[in-house]
């Protein structure tokens, strides 16, 4: 190797490769009333991104034995149960709630604000991703998600979770979760395509009488960004495990400065003032 | 399947899943479509989300109940009564369709004075034999009107009646008496009337334990979305087959579907959803004992089966497509024989087996545990945790000089040696067991026939890894030892061996997608099987194009007729074939449908008897009188140039005497059987009888059980009396999305596992609270053939349901789990019994009684095993903790 070669390559530490070209925006839109539980979702995730399985723990709550999403379980299936007892005052019939759960790729997303390596980034497909290079398990994102889908992993100390299946579509396929549904519960396209379909799908199910579906995280509500992995469900956020209103740690974080900073100038005051009068 | 095929002609799914997204209305009843079946599932949900009703009656509340407007909770096994209260409902409000039921079924037939109904005798039917415990098969007693004693030598009740000749019987009379203005009291209409007349919706509430509103809004909804305009399907699986009345839950659905006008009609039908991947190929081309390929019924000893002209004299059907019948026969022997069949030795016929006895799998399992069968070959099947009475099969296993499993992992019938409930002493077992590893279906070239008549060939992606071979493979290999073995043998019993053709090596060696050479070369050539399979010229070696042209002078050889056309020239593989077709949604270009890639079945009925469709909404085949033939979106199943006015002329025979009105083509009378003449051994019409094992005495008749059915009273198969008020409980067995039957294939997968990790029994919040269990707790079930534990699932999706005045609790019991695996668990196939189906030896394994406590089984021989440990890694010594194997946690 000659020496300006050398050089070069040393030099080209310094180098940002080109990043590649943005693409169009994508994400999932998960269709609670057309899905039937059959968790192939959960299973063509681990079998694409090769995730073990997390251990055989029978819970007896419902059909659900993978209890959460964690740093091995990328999409989960809730079973709620809704039984209403004979005579009862619920409104709706018997039914049998089934939802798909899956990282929410945040339009603001307070893992990537909290991560202090810039290991979780906004990749071409406007998708939230951790670069396991990167990463080095600090776990800050953990603690910001307020949905709980961080997590790290005991093996390798790192934050994983769905990556929305990068690297499937960089070859232009469909996420696995995706093209497993049987029923088209799980839809990914491009994110504007599929919040209008989502909004007309409301609407048709309105139509139909069913008064009680509506669109969670296709807006922005609150403090919260819109969510690029929404979903249309039929109880209140919480019977499915979901925030009502989820928190960003980023939104708070000017008023909490100011008030560490009002209260570290009020100490200061205080200690300024007891120190003076003991001069005396 | 005699179910259908009494009624209709075929015994298979009259339609295809795609078809059900054009429902108006869904009844699925003995079927758990969304868990055992959820990819079809795509189709009924999108059928609801084009408006349709999705009615689900099952006696728990599963996933296909959560995905449905209305679910209606029945009592397991009371199935017949529910049927019967919806066809008395149709009759009674005149709900069925008159031009279509006049034209296409049997209504108008006139039956002998002869025939007594249950009406008559109070649950049984004339022609009863009470010490044969069965039906005189022979006698006139079910007969069409002018139809004498049948010329034929009687079917014992050993054969069972699978084949289409048996269940079709001969009728004399191509075109019965009748009477079309539905007057006459012996017509079959009145007869119906008649008899499901005590079938009303406050008897159907007594003996299903359902509200009477809960029924009647399940009749009216399907009686709205009936009719020229409108559809409704009924799809069906294991929950009405395994049942001692499965046949006749199946009947029962059959003479619904006639009377509101829903067979061969697009969005109509019953869909049969069948149990295994290839369940319908294995019928088709059969496993089972008492058939030849394509539905032809194997020479009996019993019969008058000598030789090949009685055996077709004893078989013969006069009309309808089956007359065809001596073509498919030489033809399949011509196929076997090849060269050494001829003319004069009857192509071979003297060689093969004739019956003697059931060797059906539940009587062979019962000899076996009597140390009556000497060895036993199994591929992919798991007896010993998967069959009825599993701890019967287990016992028979143990009595075997030799066993041969073939499967991919060490299931239970592989190790039930030394593992097992039991817990007995391994040196007391004298089997010698072969397990061999097999490969799996990317692993090998081959096709899959699906619940709808459908073949799809599959490639080999990759060989198969170390010491796993096909199962093709295999017997092609202990084929060519047994011929080596036997060579130069002069006794007759060996010639049938000598003699069959048995040349499937590849021409070339064999090779891989990726364009390497296979690394196993004498795998056979399964693609020169399905061109067996197709059927040829015998001069020429040319593939015939469809079993039209197969001839009965041994000048065309046809492995299944039913299949010819899967292979129609050389080098064209229909069922390889993946084509979308996006403006005909029957995908004529996927795969092979038999017969003849016919997508529905009896599809003529979908235009009225002039040939237009009954309505624009429902059109699907339809007469074009400008080309004289049958225009649509399907293969006709039917003459495609036999103009609807067309009518036989005197003394016609085979399809010449199916009138052009006449949708059922196998039927001798070419109509649908609304009342069945013969075919069934229990019965010309579905009567409700109670289970063998049930709580409650039949509300409906005096006659409690099915009197025809086969009980096998034996030491190992202890039943309980009727109404034991030791065993309350009524039980029935169910599937998870996430298990396989048995859990041969998915209790090896921790992917699968982690889903559903533990045996357990779902039972209501009351009988919990009546008996102390607690949710999530263990409990017992037991009865007197086993006991059983597995995790308490107290839930709302089981429900206490009121019978005959009092309560009855149910409990539900997914038959996953088995001692080999990764998790592991007592098996529900403990407590089911051998009681069968009188006519296709179907075990009842959805209706039996048991009794539940607290708590866990005591002296538990072989308690439940932990589950499979991850994989220890050891520190490896001096080597820095970053080299450490990956695992290692400190």
């Amino acid at each position: 190797m000659s020496t300006d070669a050398f050089t070069m390559e040393m030099l080209d530490v310094w180098k940002r490769p080109e990043p590649p070209a943005q693409q169009v925006e994508t994400g999932f839109f998960t269709d609670t009333t057309l899905c039937i539980g059959c968790k192939a979702c959960e299973v063509a995730c681990k079998q694409w991104n090769q995730l073990p399985g997390d251990g055989f723990h029978w819970t007896g709550n419902s059909y659900d034995n993978t209890v959460s999403l964690s740093a091995t379980t990328w999409r989960h299936v809730a079973f709620v149960e809704q039984f209403p007892l004979d005579g009862g005052g619920n409104s709706h019939a018997p039914r049998w709630l089934m939802m798909s759960d899956v990282c929410k790729h945040c339009v603001q997303a307070p893992c990537q604000e909290a991560c202090p390596t810039g290991s979780l980034i906004y990749n071409e497909f406007g998708n939230v991703y951790v670069q396991q290079d990167i990463c080095n398990g600090c776990a800050y994102c953990v603690v910001a998600c307020p949905f709980g889908v961080l997590d790290r992993n005991r093996e390798d100390g790192k934050a994983h979770k769905c990556t929305l299946c990068y690297d499937r579509q960089k070859d232009g396929m469909t996420p696995a979760c995706a093209k497993s549904c049987p029923t088209e519960s799980i839809q990914f396209g491009p994110i504007e395509v599929l919040r209008e379909r989502a909004r007309k799908r409301v609407e048709e199910l309105h139509g139909r009488g069913e008064t009680d579906a509506y669109l969670y995280g296709a807006e922005a509500s609150g403090e919260y960004s819109a969510l690029n992995a929404f979903f249309l469900l039929k109880d209140r956020p919480d019977v499915y495990n979901l925030p009502e209103a989820p928190r960003r740690p980023v939104a708070r974080m000017r008023s909490n400065y100011l008030s560490s900073f009002a209260a570290a100038v009020g100490l200061a005051v205080i200690s300024a003032f007891c120190f003076a009068k003991g001069d005396k | 399947m005699p179910g259908l095929g009494t009624s209709l002609g075929r015994g298979a799914a009259t339609s295809f899943q795609e078809d059900l997204q054009n429902s108006d209305c869904i009844l699925f009843m003995g079927s758990n479509m969304a868990e055992a079946h959820p990819v079809g599932f795509r189709f009924p949900m999108k059928a609801r989300e084009r408006g349709a009703e999705l009615i689900h009656v099952d006696p728990h509340f599963t996933r296909t109940s959560a995905m449905c407007q209305q679910y209606v909770p029945i009592r397991a096994g009371s199935d017949i009564a529910f049927l019967g209260g919806l066809i008395n409902y149709v009759l009674k409000n005149e709900r069925w369709f008159p031009e279509y039921v006049k034209a296409f079924t049997n209504a108008t037939t006139i039956i002998t004075e002869d025939y007594k109904d249950a009406e008559d005798l109070d649950g049984i039917f004339s022609g009863f034999d009470p010490e044969k415990k069965s039906y005189d098969q022979k006698g006139p007693s079910w007969n069409y009107e002018g139809e004498g004693r049948m010329h034929k030598t009687e079917t014992p009740p050993e054969i069972k009646v699978e084949s289409f000749s048996q269940r079709l019987s001969a009728l004399e009379n191509p075109v019965p008496p009748s009477d079309p203005e539905l007057k006459h009291p012996r017509c079959v209409m009145n007869i119906l009337r008649r008899h499901y007349a005590r079938y009303t919706p406050e008897m159907v509430a007594i003996t299903c334990g359902c509200t009477a509103e809960d029924f009647l809004r399940v009749a009216e909804k399907l009686c709205a979305n009936s009719g020229r305009d409108r559809t409704t399907a009924i799809v069906y699986a294991l929950g009405w087959t395994q049942h001692s009345t499965g046949v006749q839950m199946i009947r029962a659905a059959g003479i619904l579907q006639l009377l509101l006008g829903n067979i061969g009609r697009p969005g109509g039908g019953i869909m049969a959803m069948r149990g295994h991947a290839s369940i319908q190929g294995s019928t088709d081309v059969p496993t089972l004992y008492d058939l030849l390929p394509g539905y032809i019924p194997q020479p009996a000893a019993m019969r008058d089966h000598g030789s090949l002209e009685d055996f077709l004299k004893q078989e013969e059907v006069r009309h309808g497509y089956w007359a065809n019948m001596p073509k498919f026969m030489v033809s399949l022997l011509k196929a076997w024989y090849g060269a050494a069949g001829t003319k004069e030795n009857d192509w071979g016929y003297g060689w093969l087996p004739r019956l003697d006895g059931n060797y059906s799998q539940l009587p062979t399992f019962i000899r076996m545990a009597e140390g009556k069968v000497k060895g036993l070959f199994l591929f992919g099947q798991n007896p010993a945790a998967g069959g009825p009475n599993a701890k019967l099969h287990r016992e028979g296993m143990r009595q075997l000089d030799w066993l041969v499993v073939r499967d991919w992992f060490e299931i239970e019938s592989a190790c039930y040696w030394y593992k097992g409930p039991e817990g007995i002493d391994p040196k007391t077992i004298p089997t010698e067991i072969f397990f061999m590893p097999a490969a799996s279906s990317p692993e090998k070239d081959g096709t899959l026939t699906n619940t709808q008549r459908l073949l799809q060939w599959h490639d080999k992606a990759v060989d198969p890894q170390e010491d796993c071979r096909s199962d093709l493979w295999f017997l092609f290999d202990l084929g060519k030892r047994l011929k080596r073995l036997y060579a130069g043998s002069e006794l007759l019993r060996d010639q049938g061996l000598l003699n069959l053709t048995w040349n499937y090596d590849y021409d070339t060696p064999p090779m891989l997608p990726d364009g390497r050479a296979s690394r196993l070369p004498d795998e056979p050539d399964a693609e020169k099987v399905l061109e067996e399979i197709n059927g040829y010229t015998v001069a020429d070696h040319r593939p015939v194009s469809g079993f039209s042209e197969l001839k009965d002078d041994g000048s065309t050889a046809c492995g299944c007729w039913i299949y010819s056309g899967v292979y129609p020239r050389e080098g064209y593989n229909r069922a390889r074939e993946r084509k979308r077709s996006p403006d005909n949604y029957t995908s004529p270009n996927w795969g092979f449908a038999w017969p003849r890639n016919r997508r529905m079945m009896y599809n003529r009925a979908s235009a009225d008897p002039e040939g237009r469709p009954w309505s624009e909404r429902k059109k699907y085949i339809w007469w074009d009188e400008a080309t004289r033939r049958w225009a649509g979106v399907d293969e006709p199943d039917f003459e495609p140039d036999k103009a609807p006015s067309y009518r036989p002329p005197e003394g016609s025979k085979g399809m010449a005497s199916i009138s052009g009105d006449s949708p059922f083509i196998m039927k001798p009378d070419g109509k649908g059987w609304l009342y069945a003449p013969a075919g069934t051994k229990d019965g010309p019409l579905p009567t409700h009888y109670e289970p063998v094992e049930s709580p409650v005495a039949n509300p409906l008749y005096r006659q409690r059980e099915n009197p025809t059915v086969e009980l096998y009273d034996c030491p190992m198969n202890a039943k309980s009396e009727p109404m034991d008020p030791d065993y309350p409980v009524v039980a029935t067995t169910f599937r998870l999305t996430e298990h396989y039957l048995s859990g041969p294939m998915s209790r090896f997968d921790s992917w699968l596992n982690e889903l559903q990790p533990a045996m357990f029994i779902e039972l209501s919040p009351e009988l919990a609270e009546e008996r102390g269990i607690e949710h999530g707790g263990w409990m017992v079930a037991w009865n007197k053939r086993a006991a059983i534990e597995a995790r308490a699932m107290v839930t709302r999706r089981v429900r206490p349901l009121h019978v005959e005045g009092r309560t009855v609790h149910q409990v539900a019991i997914p038959f996953h789990w088995g001692f080999a695996g990764e998790t592991v668990g007592d098996m529900a196939n403990d407590l089911t019994s051998i009681v069968a189906d009188p006519n296709v030896s179907m075990h009842e394994a959805k209706a039996f009684v048991v009794n539940v406590r607290p708590g866990r089984v005591e002296e538990h021989r072989d308690a439940p095993l932990p589950a499979a440990p991850w994989p220890e890694y050891r520190v490896a010594p001096s080597v820095p903790r970053s080299a450490q194997p990956e695992g290692q946690e400190e």
